[in-house]
């Protein structure tokens, strides 16, 4: 009798969990972009997780609102609208691009064409000088020893 | 030039450091609100206890606190005394039940002592979604016109009281 | 008395690192002989001591010493002996002893075999290594002291997190720490280098071995944490790009960019500037990284309790290490020019690309990790940067890099035929056209990606293999046969193949899990079957299960594939001490991909919440990574690279007699 209470226990015994099979729409389209949505929203109370993976019971009031505006209609875009209206950017794990995130979103390119143009140059001025030409014999045992040389 | 260069990596990190610094004065779980210097949004909820509930309407004329708490919140414990003190000096809080049972909440208040004007009893968390709340105890500052202008996150002490909610509940006083 | 004994060694310690940091550096200043032995004597015996006081702190935890504080309150009476064990470094105060043993490791090894080292750089060294392990010395005997006492004492403890409880934590954080905390003496032997304003390729061949050994540890910590939150965490996730995860990849980038920068400048003296202040940024990141998980700038699952008094403290190290150095790099390295000179397509150029693009990738995760911080401290409002932003921002700066990794090795040193280098490549690039072609027709245009991160990592592979193929074909060309050409081919070299192939390894894993991974969520019922990608799984049973600190609920599942049936068990465990609830996944593994099932809550009427994952090839991502920590053994064996290979060694004695 214990046993079967505490089993009962252990399967109950959280309230949420991450997506629940009682919180899916019917329609697998809508669903599939429900899910989708979710994965790039984060949970606001949890330490770094998205409302789909987390079990807060939060998470599971915004998965529920989420498939709501779903159903009513909204597009992507606005129902993420909706929930960034109500916390903020806080809960867009994909970052704005606006004033704010432009170092943000071009560091990434501008590290790479600065530091490739600084490398081009530093790679320019460290160009062996040119060499006088080889006689066919010296041409031959030099490639030979650089073969050798690529080990 | 090539000094130049040199010189980056140390510049860069200074900046860094600086900024590290001020970075640790803030606490990254406390989320800016979106609400600030917009009006409220619309809410019109059921009483907790003496037939008195709580709407979005409530907020002119003065500024006022909305303080969001819950009978199974520990923390509201903790500023649960000093809510009382200020409705005792004529601070005007309404509460927003969240997430919680009414008779709950009732039972809390009576129990403990009610500190609000009026207070309604938001079960489903649905308006607390559309005030931007992610746990409790949270408090806004609501001037005349309904609009937020601040809000704390956590509970309030005497610190705070003096040092930042009651300064700014003045300024909005003399603004009206 | 274990207690005491550690604190009174940790202050041992503390004292004879500042004594490492003064009598050194003074020493070399002098050319005294006799303070630079000072410095090698103080380096061992603080190692003995630190060890001391972590085998005390470690002794406190197996042996259920609950009067201490630290044991109290990280672990309990029931909990197994070897997670008792492991709680020594489940906490902050007793990670950061595991970060000062580490530190004190690399001291002592420098000390230890550093004898043909040049005695003025060695001094040099084991001061800054000195100075560095003071400062964290410092910190835990002041800030985070692991042998705090309780009186009363507890009758037992309060028991580790549960999710903690787990072969995980016996072996991922020492490895990690052995990794970005071994990084530290690259960065004491940077200093040292800039203080005698002299580097050359002497100096990189010492700090090789330092530098590989810290790598292979970092690289197998990163793939082993990957590995335990994938079965822990219950979605099976590997990878989160979570602050605390980021704080241990961007040492990864800077240190294998390190590890090669350091090759071009022990065998042409080349890349000096750069490869001294890799050496510097890939310690000072790690450093950033403690500073992230102790100080509560970033939130994180990983983080400890948090106290930004802490982060104050290991901010101050920071600017103090880092600055100090990069001051110096600044004042001192423009003067350290290396004569080398070399084309552009040439393996010098193309490790100075490849410093190039990794410097990128790592700034991008930098910029990723902080920016929310940056954000609100100039007065704007609160942002997250998550998943999306990496995957637009830092898969484009990798992938390029991917490409040209195959290249790196074909070429020679100073200079090549561009047309030659093809030619070396073409049949990885042959294949790995093919692959992409097969690809877009079998998976159709819509998946060109995927298509597209299977044909770089098979060639990637193809490139890997193409290395000891070159070699095989100049062994034979002189006439050798197979046993000839293993004996003739360096250690180095497979070394190099097996890394290089690990990581096409690893991306064609990644590849195949965020292309083509599956979820089903649904409520089964025992006898229940359902399907996804092809395998059938029938709920079998419920039952119960019992540990030796849970009490747990059991499932048990058939899974059968078109291969053949297997079952899965997936359980939900209670831990009574601490009142969590723990879900451990049912998990088939595969060489093709895994399974994965992880069970929920029970509903009244008996229906159980299943989540059910099918994970292509997910398997490769973890055997890329091993691969490559492989490889770096395979290499850091090499004979030829042994540290100590004769070289001609200054003794202040030949000073003293020519002076």
């Amino acid at each position: 009798m214990r046993a079967r209470l505490l089993l009962a226990f252990l399967l109950a015994a959280t309230p949420a969990f991450a997506v629940l099979p009682s919180e899916q729409l019917a329609d697998p389209k809508l669903e599939a972009r429900a899910r989708a949505i979710s994965q790039e929203l984060r949970c606001v109370v949890c330490q770094n997780q998205t409302i789909d993976d987390s079990d807060a019971e939060l998470a599971h009031d915004l998965r529920v609102l989420l498939r709501q505006r779903l159903k009513a209609g909204d597009t992507d875009q606005q129902a993420i609208a909706f929930l960034a209206n109500r916390y903020g950017d806080y809960v867009l794990l994909k970052p704005p691009f606006e004033a704010e995130t432009l170092l943000l979103w071009l560091g990434p390119l501008l590290v790479l064409v600065a530091g490739g143009i600084g490398v081009a140059l530093y790679l320019g001025r460290r160009r062996a000088a040119a060499a006088p030409a080889f006689t066919a014999d010296e041409q031959a045992r030099l490639d030979r020893l650089l073969k050798e040389d690529a080990a | 030039m090539k000094r130049l260069l040199f010189i980056l990596p140390v510049a860069l990190f200074a900046a860094v450091i600086g900024a590290f610094m001020l970075g640790l004065r803030h606490d990254p779980s406390h989320i800016t609100s979106v609400l600030i210097d917009k009006p409220l949004p619309a809410f019109a909820l059921p009483a907790v206890r003496n037939n008195q509930g709580l709407a979005s309407a409530d907020f002119k004329g003065e500024p006022m606190l909305l303080n969001v708490f819950a009978s199974w919140c520990v923390a509201c414990r903790e500023e649960h005394q000093m809510l009382l003190q200020l409705k005792q000096q004529g601070v005007v809080i309404q509460g927003l039940d969240w997430k919680d049972d009414a008779a709950d909440g009732a039972r809390y208040l009576v129990e403990n002592g009610d500190p609000y004007i009026k207070a309604g009893n938001d079960v489903s968390g649905r308006t607390g979604i559309d005030l931007g709340v992610a746990g409790v105890p949270e408090t806004f500052v609501v001037d005349g016109r309904g609009r937020v202008r601040y809000k704390f996150i956590g509970p309030i002490d005497a610190d705070d009281w003096e040092n930042t909610l009651k300064p700014l509940l003045q300024r909005l006083r003399s603004e009206t | 008395m274990a207690a005491e004994i550690g604190q009174l060694a940790l202050v041992l310690a503390f004292v004879l690192a500042i004594v490492q940091s003064l009598a050194p550096l003074w020493g070399a200043a002098r050319l005294d002989p006799a303070l630079m032995g000072l410095g090698r004597s103080a380096a061992l015996l603080q190692l003995l001591f630190v060890a001391i006081a972590f085998g005390s702190l470690a002794a406190g935890f197996v042996g259920k010493d609950f009067s201490m504080a630290l044991v109290a309150e990280h672990s309990n009476a029931a909990q197994p002996t070897i997670y008792r064990f492991a709680a020594t470094w489940g906490s902050h105060e007793g990670s950061m002893l595991l970060w000062v043993l580490i530190l004190a490791l690399q001291g002592g090894a420098v000390a230890l075999f550093g004898s043909r080292l040049r005695e003025t750089l060695q001094a040099r060294v084991l001061a800054v290594q000195g100075i560095i392990g003071a400062a964290f010395l410092g910190f835990s005997l002041f800030t985070s002291n692991p042998f705090l006492r309780l009186f009363p004492a507890p009758p037992d403890g309060t028991e580790l997190n549960p999710l903690l409880q787990d072969p995980g934590l016996v072996f991922h954080p020492p490895m990690l720490y052995l990794g970005y905390v071994g990084f530290s003496s690259a960065f004491s032997f940077a200093m040292a280098g800039l203080i005698e304003g002299h580097v050359d390729a002497g100096w990189a061949r010492w700090i090789r071995p330092f530098v590989l050994a810290s790598w292979i540890c970092l690289t197998a910590g990163i793939t082993m944490g990957s590995i335990w939150a994938y079965y822990t965490l219950g979605w099976g996730g590997w990878w989160f790009w979570d602050p605390v995860e980021n704080a241990s990849l961007m040492p990864w980038l800077m240190g294998t960019a390190l590890l090669h920068s350091s090759i071009a400048l022990e065998r042409r003296g080349a890349l000096i500037s750069w490869t001294i202040l890799l050496a510097i940024l890939t310690f000072s990141l790690s450093l950033v990284g403690t500073f992230l998980v102790r100080s509560g700038v970033l939130t994180s699952v990983h983080a400890f309790a948090v106290d930004p008094r802490r982060g104050i403290y290991i901010l101050g190290i920071i600017a103090l290490a880092t600055g100090s150095a990069l001051a110096l790099f600044a004042w001192r390295a423009p003067a350290m020019k290396s004569g080398a000179l070399f084309q552009p397509l040439s393996r010098e150029g193309g490790i100075a690309v490849n410093n190039l693009f990794l410097l990128a990738a790592t700034a991008t995760v930098f910029l990723g990790t902080f920016y929310p911080v940056f954000v609100e401290i100039a007065g704007g409002h609160s942002i997250s940067v998550g998943r999306p932003y990496y995957e637009l921002a830092f898969v484009p700066v990798v992938v390029p890099l991917l490409l040209l990794v195959s290249f790196g090795p074909m070429l020679n040193w100073k200079r090549n035929d561009s047309r030659e280098v093809l030619v070396r490549l073409r049949w990885p690039i042959i294949l790995g056209v093919l692959a992409l072609v097969l690809g877009i027709l079998a998976f159709g245009l819509s998946q060109v990606l995927a298509a597209g991160g299977l044909a770089l990592g098979l060639f990637l592979i193809a490139g890997a293999i193409a290395i000891p193929l070159r070699y095989w074909k100049i062994s034979s060309s002189l006439g050798g046969d197979l046993k000839r050409f293993l004996r003739a081919t360096p250690l180095a070299v497979w070394g190099m193949t097996s890394a290089h192939a690990g990581l096409g390894v690893t991306a064609i894993g990644i590849t195949a899990v965020t292309a083509w991974q599956s979820n089903k969520v649904l409520t089964m019922k025992v006898g229940q079957t359902v399907e996804l990608a092809g395998a059938q799984y029938t709920l079998n049973s419920i039952g119960e299960a019992n540990g030796p600190n849970y009490q747990a609920a059991q499932a048990r599942f058939t899974v059968t594939t078109h291969s053949g049936s297997r079952i899965l068990v997936s359980e939900r465990r209670l831990f009574p001490a601490s009142q969590t609830t723990t879900t451990q996944a049912g998990i088939g593994t595969g060489f093709l991909g895994n399974v994965y099932i992880s069970i929920g809550e029970q509903s009244a009427d008996g229906g159980l919440v299943v989540r059910i994952w099918d994970h292509p090839l997910v398997d490769w991502i973890w055997a890329g990574g091993f691969l490559m920590a492989l490889g770096g053994a395979a290499s850091l064996s090499d004979r030829r690279f042994r540290v100590g290979a004769a070289r001609p060694v200054l003794r202040t004695e030949a000073i003293k007699a020519s002076a």
